[in-house]
Order: structure tokens, then sequence, then C-alpha cells
């Protein structure tokens, strides 16, 4: 056995073996590393400790460094941690360190040796025990070992000291009750002349301010000398870090402290303290004028520096007060628009979000055009940023900062037409969200949407497919905006759109129905108005060439439009579809007809472009593309393709084949089709608004409807079904009644389109004003060309241009912070109740947290009956009683530093204190303050100790405490800062 | 708080890795990958911070340095402050420097475990105890005395294997 074992060892290869052996075997590093595990797994179970040691300490590497998976060592971990000798001692503390966790079932076998240890007098040892604790110590860890670290902590060691000190922050989080075993020892730490020490518990009181910073206010005066005394810059801080945590709490403690951090700020050369003092003012001490003043002279310092580490750091310090001192950012605008173009990212970023944090309804077009100029030219991933930003900021609360919506929906146009545009998700979005929400900008937007929707060099860019969804959906559900449907038709169907996703493609397929339904619509009524003039005239209609005609663009298209939304409005009247479908005669018919035709004789004349000629043109276009999709192996696209190609046959011989029948059969035939055709138009027509998030909640759920059924799978049914579509009509069943019934709820809405007059001549005169923004369509193509090739390198002075640029215009827009004189009302934004409009700053939810509660209860002195079976140990009450006094010292000190001269009073006045909050202890008990409540909880905490896992009922009860605890809480805490 | 300490060669091996919070090696190993995509692509006199928030979650900072062929990475939380630990990781650079007589990327490959022993004299689960480097030589000199007396084993195999290795 001992041969063997001899044996083994020679021949075991250890770290350094296998390190080389990793580094020959370049090309199967993988296969090397299985092989080595092989041998670790035998290894590791020899009964030789240097063997098993040697396999242990391999192990360890391999999983640090290359990822293999140690848990199946996990006893062996513990066997040789357990070893006298230091050497495998060592190994095997390391081990269990780092790869034991709370799920590790052998940390249980631990608590032992971890004792042991601990009360070792070899300090290295001590160390490695204190080490391990602080890194995968648990609850039971914890609470079993704090006897041990109470004891460590006053060690008279300061390599041991240091170290308990900060073990004692993981004892702290798993075992909040340690909080009264340990909390007075660490808290006369504050006083130590050890600068490692003093560092240790500064440390510790950081961490521990973070998560709860109120519970330590009392220690204030502490912290105030050592801010005052210190000279030791890491210390200063960490001190620091603690007091913008307690200077938000306290108003009066940040009238103390602004002075001496000021203080700080002039004299420190170190630029670590200088940018903590500076983060600190511009974070907390806000309202101090002055001392902002200064942070914001230093900022200015660490921006002009030539290292970018300060640049970088300089402009966060701007992000931090720039919502509350915009004007020290503006003062600084300057560099930060030449940070744009630094040659560090971040620093461009940073640089790019304080940008946005200036924006306003006066500057957004400008701040965003000069941005997307200079997107056009970044990197890009950098002209993502730009575009991501621009997007989130001009959404923001509901697009508060836009007023010119026209002007938006065009912007949302160029951005897609920047090459690395990759935001096809947010645009996407907005553009549906506008489009549902501001009725004013249909117009603009749909006249965009064309732009993007004609031009097939966006289909080849999956990136933009999302948007072009987009655009086909606001294009086929406004189609009435749209100046010519006859070329949107084509720009739906053209051969290109089968590079688009199958869900995408199935809304073009939706959207080529509401235009179908609106030319044949507009087509009829537009016959039935000529023939109600003259007849005779309807055969001759001169044929033209339609497409030719409608794709130059005619000036008069636009007064054109006027009259025909008004013509459609007249089709909604009640009267019409009540007549229409009540009765079917023929005189009703006419007599329809006539009322129609007298409201829009006048736009028959500028709407002549719905020839016979033309409509035959459409169906044709339309059966020829959608043919092969009626046999696409896409649910979608073949549902919605069979719907329109099912509406082409139903109306198609009456509409289209007037030669083959006489007069009268034709106006009877077309009467048909007309009434088809109205009732789906109408169905179409209702107005979609967007929908509130919360409006399911408001639902009530239909008694016998099961809701626990597991639907994990309806997940991959649904999936495909991405687009907010409304409805899917299905024409082969029951068109007619299911049309009337939707028209007939739609009655009321029908008024909603109203304003389109306006908004249209709203829209010439805009563009008269604003023809900038608005790239004329036969020029969209060739407009992208006047901007750079995105990946141009930047000639400097271009790029100074830019800087000048937003330079002047900050100086305009920025500075005198008055509303521009707005030619044009905002649009109304339609708001639901579910549109949070403000990100309610979620309320700091005050932490009922087990270990504040504790620290309160010994910060204020206000002990409870120990109930823990631990704390009644001897030792452990002499350190409580112990470290009573010692507060109590602290408390004359802290009191005799802001009153020098009076040291006697003070401390008996102190000691009273103390006194009365033990007398009283009791009385509050029965007022039932605040206090009461918490010592009950407390008591409540220990008697489930581990009740982190089940709080329950426990934490309602906190909560209820919660208000109480702070009002009692408040009139203690000034008598300790003063 | 401390969260992790890299320290990673300009090829992407990690050479040393600790993390406070316990993460499952495969964790471990995705965040040094994703920490040294980062790295790898940021020039060499751009500022020394990183936004590691998609990395590592909200809040955390990253500062690296970049020694020759290696990069030390500390990643921390809002308790600590960023020059501070870039002059942190100066410290440790430099004991490393003092212990192993101007430092390369070959002494820190082959002594794993004494790199350890470095780092944890630093920094203590998370939390920084020692920043001045001469107290940290000394403590890690006792350290290895410590350990070699009670290896008389461990040496020899070390010394046959590099007589075999030969």
């Amino acid at each position: 056995m001992a041969g063997t074992s001899i044996m083994e060892t020679l021949f075991q290869r250890d770290l350094d073996d296998l390190i080389k052996g990793i580094r020959q075997q370049q090309i199967k590093e993988s296969l090397f590393i299985s092989k080595a595990i092989e041998e670790i797994r035998r290894e590791i179970k020899s009964t030789d400790l240097p063997t098993k040691s040697a396999a242990l300490q391999k192990l360890s590497y391999l999983s640090s460094l290359h990822g293999a998976d140690m848990s199946f060592a996990a006893f062996h971990a513990v066997e040789v941690m357990s070893s006298p000798q230091f050497f495998y001692k060592k190994i095997g503390y390391h081990a269990v360190t780092q790869s034991f966790n709370d799920d590790t079932p052998v940390i249980l076998l631990i608590t032992n040796q971890l004792r042991k240890d601990l009360n070792s007098s070899n300090q290295f040892e001590v160390s490695l025990a204190l080490e391990c604790l602080s890194r995968i110590g648990n609850v039971d860890l914890a609470r079993d070992l704090t006897p041990e670290v109470f004891t460590l902590l006053s060690s008279s060691k300061v390599f041991i000291k240091k170290k308990a000190i900060a073990v004692v922050l993981r004892v702290f989080e798993k075992y909040p009750d340690a909080v009264r075993v340990c909390f007075k020892r660490l808290v006369e730490n504050l006083e130590s002349s050890e600068p490692v020490i003093l560092s240790a518990v500064v440390g510790v009181f950081c961490e521990l301010c973070l998560k709860d910073p109120r519970s330590y206010l009392p220690l204030a005066p502490e912290f105030y000398k050592i801010l005052v005394d210190s000279k030791n810059n890491w210390l200063l801080i960490k001190v620091l870090k603690i007091f913008a945590k307690l200077a938000t709490l306290e108003p009066r403690l940040a009238k103390r402290v602004v002075e001496p951090i000021c203080e700080l700020m002039r004299r420190t050369e170190a630029k670590s303290l200088l940018f903590e003092c500076i983060r600190t003012v511009l974070s907390s001490l806000s309202e101090y004028e002055s001392a902002v003043k200064l942070a914001v002279v230093k900022v200015r310092e660490f921006l002009v520096d030539d290292d970018p580490n300060l640049k970088y750091l300089g402009l966060q310090a701007l992000s931090i007060i720039a919502p509350k001192h915009l004007w020290a950012v503006l003062e600084n605008k300057d560099f930060v628009i030449k940070s744009l173009s630094d040659g560090d990212y971040n620093i461009k970023l940073e640089s790019l979000r304080l940008l946005m944090s200036m924006v306003s309804e006066s500057n957004v077009a400008e701040i965003s055009r000069v941005l997307i100029n200079y997107a056009l030219k970044s990197d890009p991933e950098f002209c993502n940023q730009i575009l991501g930003s621009i997007l989130s900021t001009c959404c923001r609360n509901l697009y508060e900062v836009i007023v010119d919506f026209d002007w938006y929906a065009s912007l949302l146009g160029e951005m897609v037409r920047i090459p690395h545009c990759q935001k096809g998700e947010e645009i996407e979005h907005q553009i549906i969200d506008i489009a549902m929400r501001v009725k004013d900008v249909r117009p603009a937007l749909v006249h965009v949407c064309r732009n993007l929707l004609i031009d097939p060099a966006l289909l080849g860019n999956p990136f933009l497919h999302r948007i072009l969804s987009a655009a086909a959906w606001v294009s086929g559900e406004y189609v009435e905006f749209s100046r010519n449907p006859f070329e949107l038709m084509e720009a739906l169907l053209q051969p290109r759109t089968n590079l688009l996703l199958p869900s995408i493609r199935a809304v073009y397929v939706q959207s080529v129905f509401k235009v179908l339904i609106f030319c044949a619509h507009s087509y009829l009524l537009h016959k039935e108005n000529i023939s109600s003039v003259n007849t005779d005239n309807l055969a001759s209609e001169v044929p033209e060439s339609v497409f030719a005609r409608m794709s130059c663009e005619n000036s008069d298209f636009a007064t054109s439009e006027a009259p025909a939304s008004s013509e459609q409005h007249d089709s909604f009247n009640p009267r019409n579809i009540n007549q229409s479908f009540g009765d079917l005669s023929i005189e009703n018919g006419g007599d329809a007809t006539v009322s129609n035709g007298q409201a829009s004789t006048s736009a028959s004349l500028g709407r002549n472009s719905f020839t016979h000629e033309s409509i035959v043109n459409l169906f044709n276009i339309v059966e020829l593309a959608l043919g092969p999709l009626s046999r696409s192996h896409d649910v979608e696209i073949q549902e919605r393709a069979r719907n329109v190609l099912g509406f082409t046959d139903l109306i198609e011989q009456e509409i289209l084949n007037p030669v083959v029948q006489g007069e009268e059969n034709l106006a009877r035939a077309e009467t048909e089709a007309s009434r088809v055709v109205k009732l789906m138009c109408d169905a179409f027509s209702e107005e979609l608004g967007p929908v509130s998030t919360s409006a399911q909640d408001r639902v009530p759920v239909p008694d016998g409807l099961l809701l626990k059924e597991n639907l994990a799978d309806l997940e991959t049914i649904c999936g495909d079904i991405q687009l907010p579509l409304s409805s899917s009509f299905s024409l082969s069943s029951t068109p007619l009644g299911e049309a009337v019934d939707i028209s007939r709820t739609n009655l009321q809405s029908k008024d909603e389109t109203e304003p389109s007059h306006e908004s249209t001549s709203l829209l010439a005169e805009h563009r008269k004003r604003h023809g900038l923004y608005y790239l004329a369509s036969e020029k969209s193509e060739g407009a992208s060309n006047d901007y750079p090739p995105a990946n141009d390198p930047m000639s400097q002075d271009k790029l100074n241009d830019d800087a000048e640029d937003l330079l002047k215009l900050t100086e305009q827009s920025l500075a005198p912070k008055k509303k521009p004189n707005q030619a044009k009302p905002r649009p109304v934004v339609l708001k639901l109740d579910g549109d949070e409009i403000s990100i309610a700053a979620k309320k700091p939810e005050l932490k009922g947290d087990l270990l504040s509660g504790v620290v309160q209860d010994v910060l204020l002195g206000n002990d409870g009956v120990p109930s823990s079976s631990r704390s009644n140990r001897s030792e452990n009450l002499s350190g409580k009683s112990k470290g009573k006094e010692k507060l109590s010292t602290d408390l004359s000190l802290e009191t005799k530093e802001n009153v020098p001269g009076e040291k006697m009073p003070d401390h008996v006045n102190t000691s009273s204190r103390r006194s009365k909050h033990r007398s009283h202890g009791k009385e509050r008990r029965q007022k039932g303050q605040g206090k009461d409540g918490e010592e009950k909880e407390d008591n409540g905490q220990k008697e489930k100790r581990k009740s982190n896992h089940h709080r329950g009922k426990h934490k309602a009860h906190q909560r209820a405490d919660e208000p109480l605890n702070v009002v009692a809480q408040t009139p203690v805490i000034p008598d300790f800062l003063l | 708080m401390i969260k992790s300490v890299m320290v990673m060669n300009t090829q992407g091996k990690p050479r040393l890795a600790k993390f406070y919070d316990f993460q499952p090696v495969e964790k471990q190993q995705e965040l040094i990958r994703s920490v040294f995509g980062v790295l790898c692509g940021r020039a060499d006199n751009v500022s020394n911070f990183v936004e590691a928030d998609s990395i590592f979650g909200p809040g955390t900072r990253l500062v690296y340095k970049h020694f020759a062929t290696l990069y030390f990475v500390f990643i921390f939380d809002s308790s600590e402050n960023e020059l501070a630990m870039l002059d942190l990781i100066q410290v440790f650079v430099e004991t490393l420097d003092k212990c192993f007589k101007n430092v390369c990327e070959l002494d820190i490959v082959y002594n794993y475990s004494k790199l350890h022993t470095i780092l944890d004299e630093i920094i203590f689960g998370g939390q920084v105890l020692e920043t001045s480097s001469i107290e940290v030589i000394k403590a890690v000199e006792e350290i290895s005395k410590l350990e070699s007396a009670s290896n008389a084993i461990a040496l020899v195999s070390k010394s046959v294997s590099g007589w075999r290795s030969r």
C-alpha cells in the first residue's frame, strides 16, 4: 500500500506539469483537459494526502480557468482542508472557497473545521478560515461561528483583526442577529488609531449604508470625525460614499458636511478623492449652490484634461447633475459637443446622453437634425446608439417634446434611410403608435410610408422589414390619405416583397385588401356620380394610361385629397347605410346615388382617376400577384390572399364586364357590387385605437372560463402572429351579415375622420413653410444621395462644422428657455389611462430589513430581551455591556467635538440619556409605539431564525410597523448629531 | 464591493479569475469571454472604463489596465471609486512585479496559487483590505515560508518531476 502511494506520488503530474501540458497541446486543449480530469478523478480518491491535494489543486486550476466542473470533489476538498499541514490546508481551503455555495451539501461538514481554524494560534490559518467564511458563509455558518468572529474582532494582531472586521459584513448579511453580538465591537473600531483597521471598518459601514442608510444615521458623528481628521484618501472616499447616502436623509447633516467636503475639494491632489467629492456634492448636496458651483469648476478641469479617464468621469459627473442643474451642462456644452467626436466610444456615448438631456421641445428638431447628420457618418454601432437615443428621447412621456408631428414622421422616414439603421423594432412601434394616437399626423405619415414602400432597395435590408411592415399597415389602414392608391398597390405587390418574412408579407396582403376596397369604393362612387349626371357618358370614358398619369405627381392631387375624403364621409352617413341595407329596390338605390352624387359632384371633377380602365387594371395586378400566394405554405399569407381573391371574384364580373350586360342590368349589378364594397369599406373604416396595457384587466372573466390550464404550447401556435391586425374577414362564409354587424357598431364612430379637411389643408400650408423636411416623392431616392456615404472618412473641417452647428443651435435654443412661437398648435396625442406618463419613481421601499431592524435596535440602545439561546452566553453579555459603555463615550466624544468647552455636562447628559433609554423601555412597550413594534418583530425574528425564507405574514407585520418606526426615530437622531 | 478580478492575455486566455459572488463555472467562462469581447476592441489610448451593465447587471462598473500582453480587469459596484480601483490595479501589478522580479505573463501562468495568495491579501471577500504592496509582500512571504516548511514531500515530488521532464 505504502509502495503504491509513493509510486503515485512520484509519477503524478503536479500543477506545473499540467500547465506545461496544456501549453504544449495548443490544438487539442479540450481533449487534454478531459484526459487530465480523468486522471484527477483517479488520483483524488487516493489515501495519500500529497497525491490527493495535488489532484485537488489541479482541479481548482482547471475549474477556475478552464471551466471544469469540480462539484464531484467537494468531499475531497473538505478532507484536504482538514489536514494539519498548512500547505495542504491552504489547497483545501482554496478549493472549498472557490467551489462551494449554498447548494453544496457537504458545506454542513466544514463548520467544525472552520471553528477549529478560527481558534488556531497560527494567524495564517485563521486568515484562511476567515477568507473562507467571507466567501461562502451561509446562514448556518454565520450563526454558528458568530462567537468566534466576535472574539477575533478584538484580536491583538492587526492582520487578523482587519479580516475579522471584513468578515462581519457577510455574517451580518446572512445572520442579522449577529449584530447584537458584534456591532458594538465594530463601532469601537471606528476609533482605532490603526489606519488599516479604520479603513476596514469604514469599508464595512460603507457597504452596510448602501443597503440601508437610515439605520446608520446615529453613527454620523464618528464618520464626521474621520472626514475632518483623516488624511487617508481611501478612507475619505469611503466616508464620502457614506455621507452621500446619509445626507439625503438628514438635511441638517448635509449642512454640516458640505463645508468640509468643499474644503477637501479645494485641497486635495488626488483625482480619485476629488472625483468622489464632486460626485457626492452633485448627487447628494445639490441644494448648496456654492458647493455645486465649486464642483462644476472642478468638473471642467476634468473635462479639459488630456487623460481620457478624467474626461469620461467629468462627463459622467455632468450627467448626474443634468436633471437638477441643467446650467452646469449648458456651461460646458462646447466640451460635450466636442466629445461627440472623441475617439473613445465611452466618451462619445456619455456626451450623446448629455446632449439628449438638453433636449426640449424648442430644440428637439435641430438637435435631432444635427445628430442624424452625425449618425450618417458614424460607425454602425454609434450610429444606432444615436438613433436609439433620439427615438427614446422623443417618445418619452407620450412624445412630450414633439410639437410638430409631421416633422417627426418625416424624421422617422429619414432614419430608415440611414444605411446602418438597425432600429427596426422601435421605429415600427413608433410609426404605428403615432398613427393611432395622433390623428393629425396621419396624412404626413401615410406620405412618409408611401415613400418607404415604393423603394425596392429597402426591401433588401432585413433590418428594415419591420418598419416596412408598419408602413404597409399605416398605408392600408389610412389609405384615404394616400395621394395615389394605384401606385401604393403596385408598391405593396412588387416582386421583391418575397424577401419579406411571412408574417410581414401577410400584413402587406392585408393592406392590399384595404387599398383594393378603397379603390373599388371610390370608383363606384365616382361612377354613380357620372351616371347620375350623364348615364350615356359611362362607356365613352376616355381610356388612358392611368399609371403614367398617376405616377407624375399631379399638383392638384393635394387639393383633390380633401374632396376625396369628404366623399368618403358621405358614404359613411348612417342614412345611406340604412337605406342600402334596409331596402334593396333599385329606386331606393337610385336615391342613395343621388344623395351621394349631390355631395360629391364637385369631387368627381378632380377625382376622375378611378376610371374603368384603371380599376380593371388594378384587379388584374392583384389577381396576378396574389394568385401564387393563395397556395403559400404560410397560413397567414394564404388566408389573407384567399380573402382578397374571394372578394375580387365576388365583384369582378359585376363591375368589370359592363359591355356584356345591358344598361339596366348593369346598373343593378353595380348596385349589388357597390353594396358589397360599401360593406367592406365600412368594416375597414372603423378606427383602430391604441389599446391600453391595462385594458385586459378590466374585462371581467366570464363564468366557467378556466384560466389555469396550461397554455405553454399556445406560444408556438401563435408565435408568428405578431402584428396588430385587427380582423381578417372570411368572405366565403357570411359576408353580408358579418359586415352589417360591423358597420352597425361603427355608426357611432363615423365622424371621427372628419377633421381630415383641416389637416390636409394644414399639411399643405405646413409644406410651404417647412419644405425642407419633405422630400418630394420623385426626389426621395435622389435626396439620400445628398448625404455622404456612411463610411466616408470624415474630414476634420466637416466635423468641426458639425460641432459648430450644434454649438450654434445650443446657443440659440438652449440658453433662453422661452417657448418658440408656434404657428401650429400641438396636435392632440391620444392618451390612455394605462399609459404611465412619467416614470413614477419607484418609492424606495422602506426596507423592513431584518438587518436594519436589529441595527437600529442596537444603535438606539434598545436591546430587547435576548431570546436566542446563544446570546445568553456570559461572554456575549459582557461584550454587550462593554459595547454599551463604549457607545456612551462615543456620544460624549461627538458632543465634545461640537461644543469643545462643555465636556462634563455633556457626559452627564449622555449617560443620563442612556439610562433613560433603558428605563423607558418598558413604558414604550406599553404605549405601543414604533419601538415596541420593532422589538416584537425582533423577537419574532429570533423565533424563526431562518425566516429569510418564510417571511409571509411576518413581513406584513413589519410593513405596518415601518412608518411608526420612522416617526419614533426622528426625535432621537438629532440628539446624536448635535 | 469588488465583484470580480480577472487577468487575461490579449488572446483572451484567462490567467486568473476570481468571483466574489458565487458564479457557476459555465457562467464564469461566459463572463470572461464577454469581458474579453469588449476589451479586445478597444484602442490603447482610450479611457480605462467600460460600461459593463449588459454583462454584469445594472450598477456594475468595469475598470481595466493593459500591461504588455495582459489585461487586468476589476469589476465592482457603486461602493468603490473608479479611479481608486485603477490605483488598486496598479498596486496589484506592482506587488506582482516585486514578488516575481519583473513580472511577465509566464510568471503569472506558472504561479497560479501564489497569484491567489497575493490577491487575497489585497482583496478580502470583495473588500479592499490592504493597499500597501510592502505589507502584502510581507504577508505573502510568510505564507510561502509556512507552506514550504509543511511541504517536504511536495518539494521532493516537484524536484522529481523536474528531473523527469529534463
